[in-house]
């Protein structure tokens, strides 16, 4: 049994400890907005928060997180930052096939905690381990920006 | 007949299917849509009678299935109005381009339209095909029409229904957002619904003057974009169905083998693990499924199943060696293409006082897709639910009923969106919804019955097959100094897709199969002699975003840049000689034109270094030219600002219009950067996931201006025209910065 707190709520999986996160979460808690696309660490759409900062659900094991704090996708909607992210990629209407969206939000929000103001080198660094096949790099890139001035 | 006979030989009964007049009409409509591309396709047996919508008096006779209002709009009290799509949705924004067009005529409160799916059945079959299929950016094309009646039958039953509560003429009345207003009088569509529904389906509906729009032709959010930034937004894969297990399924490492012998005994001891069985798979193919609580266990079980293959009587494909056996072909004729314009005499290639001869290599590619594959199966006696973004449930009903033995109106698809799919989900061959429904079948076979999900990894989905082609093209051309192209011999060779398919009664002709060569020549007066070989090699192939002309537009649009080069001609007068003076040279002239004059080409002083690179394509209707600034620094090409026009004719929704270029365009960049390419060796794929298969990332995206050509023609496909003529483009304006041409993909540029 591994514990761990969620999106602000304590929670408890049981599974094996070497489960990654993001198989607990879709799985064992139903949490499946945060999505799987590579389970290697190469693609981003796994993006979730562990403790405030952005890592690849998919390589971290449940065991990696007991008794810390994990926050998804789905708390976004809580979250200041997370909401003036949300409500820019909307805005700018960011998604195509949006399967990879959770992770660039996730990976966007941690950014923007981060760093008030990001240039475009920042927001390279940040969301360049988030792959988008739709091609929708434009937007995120405006959308971030957007977001930034909504929260400034 | 032609048609009974090719279904016959996959064993699709086409009596028993009680074909309506409709799927009869589409038959007609069949070569047409075969000459544009890809999307050209069967009528199948899930076409099956209507849905009465419940309380309304019988349709009348005539009325199809897809003109029924009930079947595609609800509005609920608090006026809600739910629109159904008849496509999957992967991201091309078809379920908010067919809820415009519909919400336009229906005069609906856009803010209250929501989207659904319709299922596979009768009502949700594509008018002009017959069958629910997405693909061929055929959705607006054929459904345009078909929603604004929808949405005008539901208007004037509204209409009726409000002037029978009121007790006046309905012509007095009018609608306007989701409102009926008579004199002082206002009643909601919300509240007139139910009523409505009972009135009669009106036959004939007059439709709205374009220049009276309101919705249609304004840039428009998607209405999931919400959804899909939240993670609220259901895609395949989260299916979650009572008591449902997850499944992996190993499969041979070359294509066809089969299990030898299987140790399932430490699979079976990882916790979760429910079942370890051998299972049918694509290709005559047999693998092994492992049945768990979850993705993980089964994964773990996976691991821990011990397997021997046997791959003795398969042959096994390798790229090498494929690259010397294809220029062998191409040393000699192939089969002749048919049609007039690729048998010209080419003689004067002997006399020709400038000759130039290239050859092209295209390797196999994965769509790569972001969602993997997935698919749930819940298996009953008398029926059976499946659960994944497909784009043909149609074709698919036919192959699950072949396999479960249920009548296909026992069978229902339930239309997921789906995480991209850019050709993938539309197999002829049903393969990962066979596959999941085999697992389902070998399951209930042990006497223990749930729906099951198959999950593919990211290394399954690299590895399972179904590629883009491997082609190579081999091209002769005389020209003279002034640029005049007097002979062209042309020879291509690749797989086809399509033989052997259902499909291959319609998209494959005097041998050659279609897709291998949609894009060849046109729209230019050249004259081509064109012939193909079909290889036939161990590799599943399919079609992959705008399928022929991911090679077919890079051969022409680069080949004709270099004789305009060396006959000192500038790019954009050479091409637009070339073009007719007909209908479609001015469709091509106009998107040109635009890129142009938009791009500052001829007038603008690029960087140092930097190039103009030019090309343009029609496929599926629609012509889209590029202009693009490129260079090559540190051995690596840069590229600048990059230009797009599109002639789509009219344009429902201009933002989906721009997205759906920009993202075909960066698919085309991935297509040309370092080890974008599946390889094989032995049989076996050499690739597994996005390290060795790399996508290009935020830090590749180039800017892309997409300007679009007023028209008020009906609406053509755009889904997969802006991906054939960036590659080119990009290499026209690289052999500009070195000197050398790019014949190959991914691009070598050292």
């Amino acid at each position: 049994m591994v514990r761990f707190e969620l999106n602000g709520k304590a929670v408890s999986v049981d599974a094996d400890p070497t489960t990654p996160l993001l198989w607990a979460l879709r799985d064992n808690l139903n949490l499946t907005g945060t999505k799987f696309g590579c389970g290697m660490a190469l693609c981003g759409a796994c993006t979730v928060h562990l403790n405030g900062d952005a890592i690849r659900s998919c390589t971290t094991p449940i065991s990696a997180v007991a008794n810390q704090k994990i926050t998804t996708i789905e708390a976004q909607s809580t979250d200041r930052i997370g909401r003036a992210v949300t409500d820019a990629w909307v805005k700018h209407d960011v998604a195509q096939c949006g399967y990879c969206q959770s992770g660039q939000i996730m990976s966007a929000v941690s950014l923007l905690k981060g760093k008030k103001n990001p240039s475009d080198a920042d927001i390279d660094a940040a969301m360049a381990g988030n792959v988008c096949r739709c091609g929708t790099y434009t937007r995120v890139r405006e959308a971030i920006k957007d977001a930034a001035k909504a929260i400034a | 007949m032609y048609l009974e006979k090719a279904l016959a030989q996959h064993g699709i009964n086409i009596e028993a299917l009680a074909l309506g007049s409709q799927a009869r009409a589409s038959r007609r409509n069949f070569m047409k849509f075969s000459v544009g591309g890809v999307a050209g396709i069967a009528i199948v047996p899930s076409l099956v009678s209507a849905q009465a919508p419940q309380g309304a008096p019988a349709p009348k006779a005539g009325q199809k299935p897809t003109e029924q209002p009930a079947a595609f709009v609800t509005i609920a009290k608090d006026g809600t109005t739910t629109i159904l799509c008849n496509r999957m949705d992967m991201g091309q924004g078809i379920e908010t381009a067919l809820a415009m067009i519909c919400a336009e005529e229906l005069d609906a409160d856009w803010a209250k339209v929501k989207t659904a799916f319709g299922n596979q059945k009768g009502n949700y079959v594509d008018p002009m095909m017959g069958m629910h299929l997405t693909g061929g950016s055929n959705s607006v094309k054929n459904s345009y029409t078909q929603y604004r009646e929808l949405g005008a039958r539901t208007k004037t039953m509204l209409l009726a229904a409000a002037a029978k509560q009121w007790k006046v003429d309905a012509a007095t009345l009018r609608a306007d957002n989701g409102v009926v207003i008579g004199g002082n009088r206002r009643a909601s569509y919300g509240e007139l619904f139910d009523a409505a529904m009972k009135e009669p389906i009106p036959e004939a509906v007059t439709l709205k003057d374009p220049k009276s729009f309101k919705l249609i032709g304004k840039p428009t959010g998607l209405k999931v974009s919400r959804a899909k930034s939240t993670g609220t937004q259901q895609y395949g894969i989260d299916v979650k169905l009572p008591g449902m297990l997850t499944a992996v399924v190993m499969r041979p490492p070359v294509f066809g083998g089969k299990v030898k012998s299987l140790d399932a005994s430490a699979a079976l001891k990882v916790k979760g693990v429910r079942a370890v069985l051998p299972v049918e798979l694509d290709r005559g193919a047999k693998g092994v499924a492992v049945i768990a609580d979850g993705y993980w266990p089964a994964k773990l079980g996976r691991d821990a199943v011990k397997v021997e293959w046997d791959s003795a009587g398969v042959a096994k494909a390798d790229t090498a060696k494929m690259l010397a056996q294809y220029r062998d072909l191409a040393k000699n004729p192939g089969r002749q293409a048919p049609g007039a314009g690729f048998k010209a005499d080419v003689s004067a290639l002997a006399s020709a006082p400038n000759k130039l001869t290239a050859e092209f290599v295209f390797p196999y590619l994965n769509h790569a897709q972001m969602e993997p594959l997935a698919c749930t199966v819940d298996l009953k006696a008398n029926e059976c639910h499946v659960y994944t973004a497909s784009q043909m449930p149609g074709v698919d009903t036919g192959a699950i009923a072949r396999i479960t033995g249920l009548k296909p109106d026992q069978i229902n698809i339930h239309v997921q969106m789906a995480g991209g799919g850019f050709g993938r989900r539309a197999v002829p061959t049903s393969e990962y919804l066979v596959e999941a429904t085999n697992v389902a079948k070998a399951y209930v076979a042990t006497g223990k019955r749930a729906p099951i999900k198959v999950i593919h990894s990211r290394e399954d989905d690299v590895k399972a097959g179904y590629y883009r082609p491997y082609t190579l093209h081999r091209a002769e051309i005389g020209y003279d100094s002034d640029g005049k192209i007097t002979a062209w011999d042309h020879r291509i060779v690749s797989q086809s897709i399509l033989k052997g398919s259902p499909f291959e009664a319609f998209l494959v002709k005097d041998g050659i199969d279609g897709t291998t060569t949609e894009g060849m020549k046109e729209p230019y007066a050249i004259p081509m002699q064109l012939s193909v070989h079909h290889p036939e090699i161990n590799v599943p192939t399919l079609w992959w975003r705008s399928v022929g002309s991911t090679h077919t537009a890079f051969v022409m649009e680069t080949l004709l840049d270099e004789i305009a080069v060396a006959t000192k001609k500038d790019p954009v007068d050479y091409r637009m000689s070339l073009l007719a003076d007909d209908a479609r040279g001015k469709r091509h002239k106009a998107a040109l034109q635009l890129a142009v004059d938009k791009s500052g080409y001829g007038k603008k002083t690029l960087a140092s270094g930097m190039h103009w690179g030019i090309a343009m394509h029609e496929s599926f209707e629609s012509v889209v030219a590029f202009v693009l600034e490129a260079g090559v620094r540190d051995g690596k090409p840069v590229i600048g600002e990059v230009t797009a026009a599109v002639h789509c004719d009219f344009c429902v929704n201009p933002r989906t219009v721009e997205t759906q270029v920009q993202g075909s365009a960066l698919m085309a960049l991935a297509t040309t950067m370092e080890n974008h390419a599946i390889t094989f060796k032995d049989g076996v794929v050499e690739q597994s996931n996005f390290h060795d298969f790399p996508m290009p990332r935020i830090t590749d995206m180039p800017k892309i201006a997409v300007h679009i050509v007023p028209s008020t023609d009906p609406p053509k496909g755009i889904g997969e025209p802006g991906l054939p003529p960036f590659a080119p483009a990009l290499a026209n304006a690289l052999r500009r910065a070195t000197g050398k041409p790019l014949r190959e993909m991914p691009f070598k540029l050292a």
